[in-house]
Formats: structure tokens, sequence, C-alpha cells
């Protein structure tokens, strides 16, 4: 920038790498243990160094899971896909659609439907967990995708966001595909929408990340191993005596919930940093 | 301001805010609305009868010291999480943005922790600080004769929930702070150095107060965060233990409702939960309002 000695352009370096080397480490050890037999880890300390076992422990994650768990890693993780697929794309049509409504019509009580989702704000689902269950449990939804989706998709953000984006569309353009002879709802699919992606792809980034990780909601409600998530599993398997534990198997699921999110955030970085940073205002 | 276009149409609006206005009904105000009103009643965990008690469960709650610690615990852990993550991530921050060589791949390395599930975060410290075959553990008993058991030790549990629920908002906070930071101007920086300002006395005449928007809204968002959302990792690591002492506030209504079914206790828990994010929530927008002092 401004200063340019030789001491003070290293320290950004060091500074960042031991940043980043705390932030791997934990991963490490995961990595490592995925690798080993459960014999090995319990005989602390592990080695530091990854094992022979990597295929085996992974082939036994995927297929059947730990002895006490019942449940594959492989369904654990298309549970945990539809579920984080179900929560962001339900969000973001239903947000459009309410976006879409509280922009371009006017209509009585449009002030209170506003009003009445920007109180949803914020409120996360931890502060009224026992009612919302009981409302899941009154629809007959305890062990369905339905029962895990539909109470993530309350939040204002996607709609506060997708409103933003809307205002800032130029009315010409309303007006003149109405005068094309377009209806509302074609003006809507054909023009709003494709010029809303950018926003769109923002949205999906951060709430697939959301329901692909949600821990409290699915803890409550699935009771039966065909609908635990990857991270219903873990907890699962965690529970119990330390040497109990097939922690190589734990430790190779752990992965593979870590990996699909991170994936998805590296790939998409500027879609997410662009979503989170316009959010906010 | 001229008139703006609106389409006109009388059902169709209704018709498309309408799923918007089932779910936050159904799933919010209906649960809201429940949470209170049971909150004045006793009920049998057994079914059957319930009895309507005013705001007893309220007064059995602030007699309770297994609240009031829980209270305590709660603005201990959201303010040593925020403190924490918030220092580390605008110093990392402050690095990545000096136009480094390989200030991308900084950035990236970054920003992913982002995507790792709050409950694994949990997990990842767990493994290396589990007394029997944590690496760190073994580390810290064998080799610095320190005396590690955070399922023992009340101490060493709050840290280990702190490090690994910093760990984790770092690159949130990081994210916001960068893009704050690049958004300082750079000619305001540059004359401040040309008058003679040195790097230190920049960050806090110009850079600082530039940012006080942005921090703001991350103290907001990290004691949210550390209030609410870091059930997953006190549920995984600690449980609230040893003994009940990280049982923070959300734990606590998971526990008075999910495990020993006091359903009109976990209800007014909840209740206060909610004014307090409400509270949280007005602040930020009243703050956001004014758009900060600048």
């Amino acid at each position: 920038m401004i200063e340019q000695r030789k001491s003070a352009k290293a320290f950004p370096h060091i500074m960042l790498w031991i940043s980043i080397l705390i932030i791997i480490f934990p991963i490490y050890f995961v990595f490592v243990a995925s690798t080993r037999t459960s014999a090995e880890i319990l005989a602390a300390p592990m080695p530091i160094y990854p094992g022979p076992h990597l295929i085996e422990n992974y082939g036994r994650a995927l297929t059947e899971g730990a002895k006490n768990l019942g449940a594959s890693a492989f369904t654990m993780m298309k549970n945990s896909f539809i579920m984080a697929m179900g929560i962001s794309i339900g969000k973001i049509v239903v947000s459009l659609l309410a976006a879409f409504a509280i922009v371009f019509f006017n209509f009585p009580g449009r002030k209170f439907c506003f009003w009445a989702i920007f109180i949803t704000l914020m409120l996360p689902v931890e502060v009224r967990i026992m009612p919302t269950y009981k409302v899941i449990s009154d629809l007959g939804m305890i062990n369905t995708y339905a029962g895990l989706i539909l109470p993530m998709i309350v939040s204002a953000t996607a709609v506060f966001l997708f409103r933003q984006f809307f205002m800032s569309v130029p009315r010409e353009i309303a007006e003149a595909s109405q005068i094309d002879g377009a209806s509302s709802m074609q003006f809507f699919r054909r023009i709003l929408v494709p010029m809303t992606r950018t926003p769109i792809a923002a949205m999906f980034v951060i709430q697939f990340i959301y329901g692909w990780n949600q821990y409290l909601w699915p803890l409550l409600i699935t009771t039966k191993q065909e609908y635990y998530t990857l991270l219903i599993g873990i907890n699962r398997m965690l529970s119990g005596a330390d040497v109990m534990i097939e922690w190589q198997i734990v430790m190779a699921t752990v992965l593979l919930a870590l990996i699909p999110p991170v994936l998805v955030v590296i790939i998409m970085q500027k879609q997410f940093v662009a979503g989170m940073t316009d959010t906010e205002k | 301001m001229a008139k703006q276009y609106e389409f006109r149409s009388k059902g169709l609006p209704y018709l498309l805010i309408l799923p918007q206005m089932i779910v936050v009904f159904l799933f919010f105000f209906w649960p809201s609305a429940q949470a209170i009103w049971q909150s004045f009643f006793l009920q049998d965990p057994f079914g059957g009868r319930v009895i309507f008690v005013g705001f007893e469960n309220y007064q059995k709650l602030f007699a309770d010291p297994d609240y009031w610690a829980s209270f305590r615990v709660s603005v201990a852990f959201a303010a040593a999480i925020t403190i924490s993550a918030m220092t580390i991530a605008l110093f990392l921050a402050i690095q990545t943005n000096k136009k480094i060589r390989f200030g991308s791949f900084y950035k990236t390395m970054m920003i992913w922790p982002y995507a790792v599930a709050t409950m694994v975060a949990g997990v990842l410290w767990l493994f290396m600080f589990n007394p029997n075959i944590g690496v760190v553990a073994w580390l810290l008993k064998y080799k610095l004769g320190i005396n590690w058991d955070y399922l023992l030790n009340s101490n060493q549990a709050f840290l280990l929930l702190t490090i690994a629920a910093s760990w984790k908002q770092i690159s949130y906070n990081f994210v916001f702070f960068l893009a704050g930071l690049q958004s300082v101007p750079l000619p305001l920086v540059e004359a401040a150095a040309i008058d003679g300002a040195g790097p230190v006395k920049r960050f806090w005449t110009i850079i600082f107060p530039l940012l006080s928007p942005t921090t703001f809204y991350l103290l907001v968002m990290n004691l949210v965060y550390g209030f609410f959302e870091t059930f997953p990792i006190v549920h995984q690591v600690t449980a609230g233990g040893p003994g009940k002492a990280t049982q923070i506030l959300v734990y606590k209504v998971w526990r008075d409702g999910v495990v020993n079914l006091d359903l009109g206790g976990s209800s007014a828990q909840s209740v206060i939960l909610m004014i307090m994010v409400i509270a949280l929530t007005v602040v930020q927008f009243r703050f956001i309002e004014r758009k900060v002092t600048y």
C-alpha cells in the first residue's frame, strides 16, 4: 500500500499461514483418523500421519455405517441433500413470489404482509422449538421430508434480498411488457426471474449451506434411521462410551458431511460473498 | 416522486404471497403464540391435566438459581465468542487487504470454514481434545503436565466450546470486514500518510471509524450466534456439562422441554428468548437507519 519495508512485506504472509494451519489442523486429524483402525485411535496418541485403511473405512461408512447406528452414510447423505435442496429451492421460490407481490402490486393488506414477514427476520427456530415441534406432529409430519423442510423455509432474508433487487428494476420494463400484451406472470417468468439470476445464485449458496447444516430441527423430528441426516448420524454414533465408538467410521462420516458445503462455497465463492454482504443492508 | 408503475389485479397478489404467509403463520406466528399461551400453564407431562397458573412459570424461572447461572454462562459465552472471533477476523482481513501476492488464495482459505456445520466444528475440536484419545489432550497431559479433562473441569469445557464456536465464526466476520476494508477510499488513507500519520494512527483515525457500520452489524450478529446458534456445539461437546456449567439458555430450553417435558417452563424460557432476539433486531435496525457515526 504505502510503506514498503521488507519486514512489513513478510508479516501478513506469516500471519496468514499460521491461521491457515490453525484452520486446517483439526480437519487434518479427522482425515488421519478416517484412515486408521479403531484400535490405533484408541491407543492414544494416534499416529499423526495417514494410515492404509482409507478405502476400507469410507467403504464401510458409506455402505453400512457404524455398528451402533443402523444407517449408512449414503442414506444420510441423500437425506441431507434432499433437506438442503428442499430448503434452498423452497425458500427461493416462495420468496420470489412474495417479493414480486409486494413490489409490483398494490393491494390492501400489503403493509400488513410486509410486516408479518419482516418480524420473522432474525428469530431462529431454536427459541420456539417445542411449539413448532407440536405443529409438525399435529400435521403428522414427524419423520417426513416435508417436516424436515417446511419450518426451515420461514425466513425473511430471501424476501428482503429479492425485494431490494426488484425495487432497483426500472418500472418501464414492466410497463413495456404490459403494453406488448404480456401478463404479469409472463413478465415475472420471462423477464424478472432471468434478471434476478445473480441474487438467486447467491441465495442458493447460502440456503444450501444453511439447510445441509441444520442440526436441532432434524434432531427433534427424525426418530427413524432412514430419515437421519449426516449430522444426526454423527451425533448418534458418538453417544456412548469412548471405547464403544467406532471413531474411524465417525471421522469418515464427518468428512463426508463437511466436503459438499465446503465445495459449494469454494466453487461459488463470488456469489456467496456478494449474497452475504447484500442481505445485510 | 412520480407514482411507480404497478400491475393491476384483484386476486393475483394474494395468491402470490399466500405460500409465504402460510409458512410464516404455520411455523412462526402459531408456534410463537403457542409458546406464549403455554407459558401461562402447568402441564402434566403424561397428557391430561392442564392448569392455568398465570405468571407462575416466569416467577419460578426468575427464582431459580439454575436459570440465572444459565443466563450468566450464556452472556459470558456470547461475549467470549464475539470478542475473539471479531478481533481475529479483523486482524486477518487487514492482512489479506494489504494487496499482497496470493491474496485471493488467502481469502478462499479464510472463507471456507463458514460452510462447516456448527455441530461438525464441535466434533472437530472434541476429537482433538477428548481426554482419552485426543491428540492435543495427550500433548497437554503428558508433555505439558496440564491436567486436561473438559468433562470434569468447567473452565476447560467453557474454553473448548469458545474455541470451537469462534473457529467457525471467524470466516463469517472475515467476509464482512474484508468487504468493509475494500470500500475504504484509498486517497483518504494516502493523504493521511502524506501528512505523516503512521499505520497504527491511520487505522484508528480513518479506517476503523469507516468500518463502524460493519463492526456494529457484526457485533449484533455475533451475539445472536453466540446466544442462539451455538446449541449444536454445546449439545455435542459438553451436553451442558460438567454438571450444568456450560448449560446455555438455548440448551436449557431444549433440555427442559424435550428431556424433562416441562412444557410450561420451557415455553416461558422461549418467550424470554424471543423478547431478547426482537430487542436485538430493533436495536440493529434503528442503528442501520441512522447509518452510523461518520
